[in-house]
């Protein structure tokens, strides 16, 4: 009994037809039928937040959605962000991709999809979120190297430079483009201010 | 996953005929049920898709105050409701505490009642616990941390749900539709514990059965209410202990009080006598401690969670300090 079904389905803005059995999530037809591994497989079972993708604009988990309910929904992967960044009129990386990099927000990288597309979401809907607005959004995103500030601090990054001011605290792209160390609290240290 | 068959009803009659059937379970927001799937704790031949069925994702309040929510409405929508976050902030609370954000953006009201426990015996595939047709329910003797500290036996899971504790304040009725037509059942008498019920079910549906609305009365006079929950994880997580809590307030007193716990009992756990001893001046802590005493009245921690008897007495006080400030 494994039922093959056509699936139509719009993702980073193509029209694409995809055969899948009935049981197959979002995530696999993303990852192995269509070829984009940026969203990623960890857990597999709702934990982690790896396999985030936006489905019309919103976080949700692609290995807790069936492929097929994403049909006449737009579906937006990390390998969608820059593109989408670019057809309205940007250049180079979506500005969360550009921050979490020269924020140094990642490590092994594994978590980074689903981040960003997280962070991007927060951002579309509130381009001014507080500390803890972006904990909130983040909190279904599962990151084991960096500890979170970097992160933090990359979209707090980008809503100060679209603000054209300084982010309220130094991140590492602060001092990485003076040439400079980061200081002990822009690498998340506790109690030793620079 | 082991494989099915997707079917995709547009009318309710279609679905509950398709559920009917047998073979079949319900897929809303799907956030409890993949999971089920995956660990093979559910092995449907036919997966019953609810979400293109119409007019069961709308929020409305009617003349009177009044509120029907649709079951497939999701948390996030829940949560954001203005009309929610006002009148029923209980509600709007109990929502936004529920998993993280991708997870309330698929999770619906319906699928948040209807999960099933997340007690660690039962999601682990090779253990053949109480819950899943065995004999035994291992928690009683084994790990019990997240267990039952009230009305458990012979199975000690809690009740996973942080909506259930809030409806239950707000004296909400359930719409359920089956094989046998549509029935209501008051929120108070849908969740089933173990010893009253079938062991393998946490509700009164029926084969076939599912929810399709919930309907909340209008609250008349001057009510505050609210929703607080520990958790043993601060990014998101289930209900180590959590209290929905509502009062009439009149002339300064509490005339008339609402108090139900989540994360420690089987179903959502409301006391009479705890909501009776907070009837009186509106700021009266020695009022809160004896409410928390009421409340974990006969309580019988396992090995593990005796933790829960003081932090479930903590959270009452914390929720009763919030909402008389």
């Amino acid at each position: 009994m494994r039922r093959m079904r056509s699936l139509r389905l719009k993702v980073n803005g193509d029209e694409v037809e995809v055969g899948a059995p009935d049981h197959w999530t979002l995530l696999e037809v993303l990852r192995y039928r269509l070829g984009l591994i940026g969203s990623k497989q960890g857990c597999d079972k709702g934990d982690c937040g790896a396999c985030t993708v936006l489905v019309d604009g919103a976080p949700v988990l692609s290995c807790l959605t069936l492929a097929a309910l994403a049909e006449g929904r737009e579906v937006t992967t990390i390998e969608g962000l820059m593109p989408a960044h670019v057809a309205r009129g940007g250049a180079g990386a979506d500005p969360v991709q550009d921050a979490f990099d020269r924020c140094g927000a990642l490590q092994c990288g594994f978590c980074q999809p689903g981040m960003m597309l997280s962070a991007r979401a927060l951002l579309d809907r509130t381009p001014f979120p507080t500390r803890e607005e972006i904990q909130q959004a983040l909190a279904g995103n599962l990151c084991r190297c960096t500890g979170y500030t970097q992160i933090f601090q990359a979209v707090e990054q980008v809503a100060a430079e679209a603000a054209g001011i300084e982010p309220a605290e130094p991140t590492w792209a602060t001092y990485r483009e003076a040439g400079q160390q980061p200081s002990p609290r822009a690498r998340g240290v506790k109690g030793e201010d620079a | 996953m082991k494989s099915f068959e997707l079917v995709r009803p547009r009318t309710l009659d279609q679905a509950v005929t398709e559920l009917a059937a047998g073979g079949a379970m319900p897929l809303a927001g799907g956030q409890d049920l993949l999971g089920e799937l995956k660990e093979h704790l559910a092995d449907p031949e036919r997966v019953v898709d609810l979400k293109r069925l119409e007019g069961l994702d709308g929020i409305d309040v009617d003349g009177e105050g009044n509120l029907t929510v649709g079951a497939l409405v999701t948390l996030t929508a829940l949560e954001e409701d203005p009309r929610v976050r006002e009148r029923f902030p209980v509600l709007a609370e109990a929502a936004a505490s529920v998993g993280s954000v991708q997870i309330r953006n698929a999770g619906t009201v319906g699928g948040n009642l209807c999960q099933r426990p997340r007690c660690w015996y039962y999601r682990t595939e090779d253990t053949p616990c109480l819950k899943r047709g065995g004999t035994e329910c291992f928690s009683y003797a084994g790990k019990s941390k997240y267990n039952a500290i009230l009305g458990g036996g012979p199975s000690y899971i809690v009740h996973p749900s942080d909506v259930a504790p809030a409806l239950r304040v707000l004296d909400a009725e359930l719409e359920l539709r089956g094989p046998g037509g549509e029935r209501r059942v008051p929120v108070a008498d849908f969740f089933t514990l173990p010893s009253e019920g079938d062991v393998l079910k946490e509700n009164v549906l029926e084969p076939g059965e599912i929810v399709t609305r919930v309907r909340v009365p209008a609250l008349r006079g001057t009510w505050r209410s609210g929703y607080e929950k520990f958790r043993e994880r601060d990014s998101y997580d289930w209900a180590l202990a959590s209290v929905a809590a509502a009062l009439r307030v009149d002339a300064g007193r509490v005339v008339e009080a609402r108090l139900c716990m989540g994360g420690v009992a089987p179903i959502p756990w409301r006391v009479a006598k705890a909501e009776q001893a907070l009837l009186g001046p509106l700021r009266d802590e020695s009022a809160w401690t004896a409410a928390g005493r009421e409340m974990v009245r006969g309580a019988e921690p396992l090995e593990h969670n005796g933790y829960k008897v003081p932090l479930a007495r903590a959270m009452i006080v914390k929720t009763l300090r919030r909402l008389t400030t």
